[in-house]
């Protein structure tokens, strides 16, 4: 029998190797996958992992996915590190959009230099605002953030829905529920002339190290992690878990809610009922990929910004539902979660036992004498 | 070979002699090793029905892995056991229970949720039925350990708690009780009532394992004792023909420091003080704190007394600033009042705390000791550059707490999850004693450290309060409290009795405190409570 036995220490090792594992238990299955599907195996690998990112366009379409989860991810994983659980990116993404498209039109035809910094700083407040309520349950009420975060994102696709079809819709568009196109002060300047590469790359970048000296450098991130890993220790140090937790997720719904706005005023370049492939909900995935740790994240959001493009590559060349994309993203998260069991247990060979509760009972004592010295019991 | 073995090995089991009861156990020449450490070494041990026998040794000197080995939970590497002269596997606690040897852990394996009666059921796998509990109050009025069945297990005391395991262990008739260190959860009523139960257990023909380093008990109540230290045997002792400093010695070899002397002194100013302070319980199981009044001197240290769950989490909680009082007024620090600042500002101001959990609380399992000392000196030692970390600051105060303190461990980056209790105790505590605290606050500053350990933080703390700091120290081991406080008080239900001279209160008065009694008659003035104090430090 196949059993898992507790490790001595978490290994460092499969902390690193884990993603990577489960990364290639992924493309296996999908291989078999396909294989099912009587799709053929090797055209699938290369039409899925091979073809979108062998041109400089394609690795530009990779750079325009990757930066929205980037930019979330990183947000997100300072905040699971300090276990707030925001699981509404995807709405804040939204309001972040809105409140940016809002000033768009409401400058229409303003050609300045602050147009753009209005929207982002529109865009940042509107994502804020979002996850302002979450925060303020979970600090005034104990209500758990990730019930209301989640909830609040059906709420921001309703009232996106209801915006461009009313209020924002385009007068000239025939009755098409999207808003005016944002002119061009409105619009992202792009990188690479030829692609749809923006400056949220280079926003992303930044924010990857910005997160990284947070984290390892600066009081509010010892704090952050503090109060992840022992919050009564936090509270011990005299770091105030209200404050950490507003942090956190104003951080998260700031970031969302900026990358909202790079997506409407940059590759899409008018506010539509759909303006994400669902970025923040793949960058929760995107976080716990790169160990939320923000170097890690950029790595994962290069990975799915890759499922995103080769889901729509495989759709293309092999006819294939673009649910594949859905699927691999999936798979992945539920076998890096799997994987992560290897960092606290290796996998040992062993007799089958009865277990009986005396057994468990010993094996409690057995247990106990070994952490007798930290335990205190009342 | 330990020197006083010889005598054991040279006996043939099977020779009982007519003045000596027959031996029932015989552990001979057993060995264990772990990866890096030899933890029993050649180690023999004898037992004879009807006798109290002491396994006695610091933390780390082997009695665990021994008594482990002798329950069946762990493989010796070699040696052999004898079981009423025949030789015995014991590969699993369940042999070792068929033999009649019943263990009872120093931390209990109970369902809060179900009753007595029930517990005891489902930890003998039978039903929980009339004859059950016919047994049950049978054997528990005969060695008086009274229980009521049909109660909760969340209602009960601790010492109840201890009361349903021994009670447990008793139904399987046992020939051989081994006991965990029971004492150091227990009042100092309930520790008598416990050694009643286990002197009339051996006078009915049961022996008894009584592992412990507290040397006091050991030598009311046991007649032999095997000491070990550093996995090694290093002798067999008659405990009541041995002083106190006697067994210390020979418990920690060559380690025992001088013993400190405790006077009674002139407070002349008041370093710390809380006024009228109520606090009221955070949730169903918390305590509430009620008129809770002290003043902490320059120089002082005064003990609380109390069982566990009496509300010393809270009062360290609500001194610490984790948790504010309702009035700034409630809590002061020379002179300056601190009751609703947060925890971070009272360290500034020279209040430090050490509570009683050390992971979790007092240090963050998976950080290294470098992060574990930014945590709470950041402000004090001054460890942040232009508002970013300084590692390299953090890492010199962190091997300035190894050096000082003889931290054992791998160095500032180790984990401090990877330190043993003791020393994690004593890095914790160097910490906060290090940044030179106006007052140090501290709950249960030795609970399960061993003597050496124990030792170097007492001496620390009153060095601390030598140069001029106050000191509150909570505890729950009377003798440590008796040892070093100059004044002492109990907790009790969240009340705080009044406090009296340590030198004037015997350590039955602080049981009658911790008891929320108040002491009809003054403390006399005698010496009752030097002769009870101290299981360590009562030097020549």
């Amino acid at each position: 029998m196949i059993a898992l036995q507790k490790r001595a220490n978490p290994s460092q090792l499969m902390g690193y190797l884990a993603p990577m594992i489960a990364l290639f238990i992924t493309v296996l299955a999908g291989l078999v996958l396909f294989a099912l599907l009587s799709v053929p195996v090797g055209a699938a690998f290369h039409a899925f992992f091979i073809e979108p990112v062998s041109s400089v366009y394609g690795l530009a379409e990779l750079g325009v996915k990757a930066a929205p989860l980037v930019m979330i991810g990183v947000a997100l994983s300072i905040g699971f590190r300090a276990q707030v659980w925001n699981i509404g990116a995807e709405g804040q993404l939204i309001l972040g959009a809105i409140a940016g498209s809002v000033v768009a039109l409401a400058l229409y035809e303003v050609d300045a230099w602050y147009v753009l910094p209005a929207m982002m700083l529109a865009s940042l407040l509107g994502g804020m605002g979002w996850a302002a309520v979450p925060a303020l349950l979970k600090t005034r009420f104990n209500v758990n953030e990730i019930l209301t975060s989640l909830m609040l994102t059906y709420v921001a696709v309703l009232l996106l829905s209801w915006l461009v079809a009313g209020p924002m819709r385009d007068p000239d568009g025939f009755n098409f529920p999207e808003s005016r196109l944002f002119h061009d002060a409105a619009t992202l300047p792009k990188i690479l002339s030829g692609t749809r590469l923006h400056i949220g790359a280079l926003v992303a970048i930044g924010l990857v190290l910005a997160g990284w000296i947070l984290l390892s450098r600066t009081l509010l991130g010892f704090a952050l992690k503090v109060n992840g890993a022992a919050p009564r220790a936090a509270s011990h140090a005299g770091f105030n878990q209200s404050r950490l937790i507003w942090i956190a997720l104003l951080m998260g719904g700031g970031c969302a809610g900026l990358a909202g706005l790079f997506e409407v005023a940059g590759p899409i370049g008018q506010l539509l009922p759909s303006i994400s492939p669902g970025y923040g909900f793949t960058a929760i995935i995107v976080a716990f990929l790169g160990r939320l740790h923000p170097v890690g994240v950029l790595f994962a959001g290069l990975i799915m910004a890759l499922s995103y493009l080769g889901g729509e590559s495989a759709q293309i060349t092999l006819n294939l539902p673009l649910a594949v994309t859905g699927v691999f993203q999936g798979m992945l998260l539920f076998f890096l979660l799997a994987t992560d069991v290897l960092i606290y247990y290796s996998i040992v060979w062993k007799k089958p036992q009865r277990v009986t509760l005396q057994r468990a009972i010993d094996a409690n004592s057995k247990d106990q004498v070994h952490e007798h010295q930290e335990i205190l019991h009342r | 070979m330990p020197p006083n073995s010889s005598h054991l090995s040279a006996t043939a089991p099977t020779a009982g002699t007519s003045t000596a009861p027959a031996r029932l156990v015989v552990m001979e020449n057993i060995s264990k090793a772990y990866p890096g450490v030899l933890a029993n070494d050649n180690v023999s041990l004898s037992l004879q029905a009807g006798s109290i026998h002491a396994l006695l040794g610091e933390n780390g000197a082997g009695k665990s892995t021994l008594v482990k080995i002798l329950y069946g939970l762990l493989a010796p590497d070699s040696g052999t056991i004898h079981w009423q002269g025949n030789p015995v596997n014991i590969s699993a606690p369940v042999v070792a229970r068929d033999l009649g040897i019943a263990m009872v852990f120093q931390h209990f394996s109970l369902f809060d949720s179900l009753n007595v009666l029930e517990n005891i059921a489902l930890g003998m796998g039978v039903d929980a039925n009339d004859k059950l509990r016919q047994r049950i109050i049978e054997v528990s009025t005969r060695y008086g350990l009274p229980l009521d069945p049909e109660r909760s297990v969340y209602t009960l005391s601790v010492g109840t708690r201890q009361r349903i395991e021994i009670v447990r262990c008793l139904l399987q008739e046992p020939q051989l009780l081994i006991m965990d260190e029971p004492t150091s959860v227990l009042t100092p009523q309930e520790v008598t009532e416990l050694f009643n139960t286990l002197t009339v257990l051996a006078e009915d023909g049961m022996a008894i394992l009584y592992i412990s380093h507290k040397l006091e008990e050991i030598r009311t109540l046991c007649s032999g004792a095997t000491i070990l230290r550093g996995g090694r045997q290093v002798a067999e002792a008659d405990p009541r023909k041995e002083s106190v400093a006697s067994l210390a010695a020979l418990m920690m070899g060559d380690e025992l420091p001088p013993s400190s002397q405790r006077r009674s002194r002139v407070v002349k100013k008041q370093v710390f003080a809380v006024s009228m302070l109520n606090l009221s319980a955070a949730d169903a199981n918390g305590v509430s704190l009620h008129d809770i009044n002290l003043q902490v001197g320059e120089g002082e240290i005064v003990g609380i007394a109390g069982v566990a769950g009496n509300g010393q989490d809270e009062l360290l909680q609500v001194i610490a600033g984790e948790r504010m009082a309702t009035d700034q007024k409630q809590i002061s620090l020379d002179g300056r009042l601190i009751g609703t600042d947060d925890a971070g500002r009272r360290r500034q101001y020279g209040l430090c705390c050490v509570p009683e959990e050390r992971l979790g609380h007092a240090a963050v399992p998976i950080l290294s000791l470098v992060e574990n000392v930014f945590l709470t000196a950041h402000h004090r030692k001054n460890l942040r550059t232009a508002g970013l970390l300084s590692y390299r600051r953090s890492r010199k105060f962190a091997q300035q707490i190894i050096d000082t303190f003889n931290v054992k461990c791998q160095g500032p980056q180790a984990l401090a999850s990877s330190l043993s209790g003791g020393n994690l105790q004593k890095f914790i505590v160097g910490r906060e004693i290090l940044q030179s605290p106006r007052a140090l606050v501290i709950s249960q500053p030795t609970w399960g450290v061993d003597a050496g350990a124990a030792v170097a933080i007492q001496k620390a703390i009153a060095d601390l309060a030598r140069q001029g700091a106050g000191v509150l120290l909570i505890s729950q081991d009377l003798d440590e409290l008796m040892q070093v406080t100059h004044r002492i008080g109990a907790l009790c239900a969240g009340r705080l009795s009044a406090f009296y001279p340590t030198r004037q209160i015997s350590i039955q008065q602080v049981g009658l405190l911790m008891g929320g009694e108040t002491l009809t008659e003054a403390p006399l003035e005698n010496a009752a409570g030097e002769n009870a104090a101290g299981t360590l430090g009562d030097g020549p």
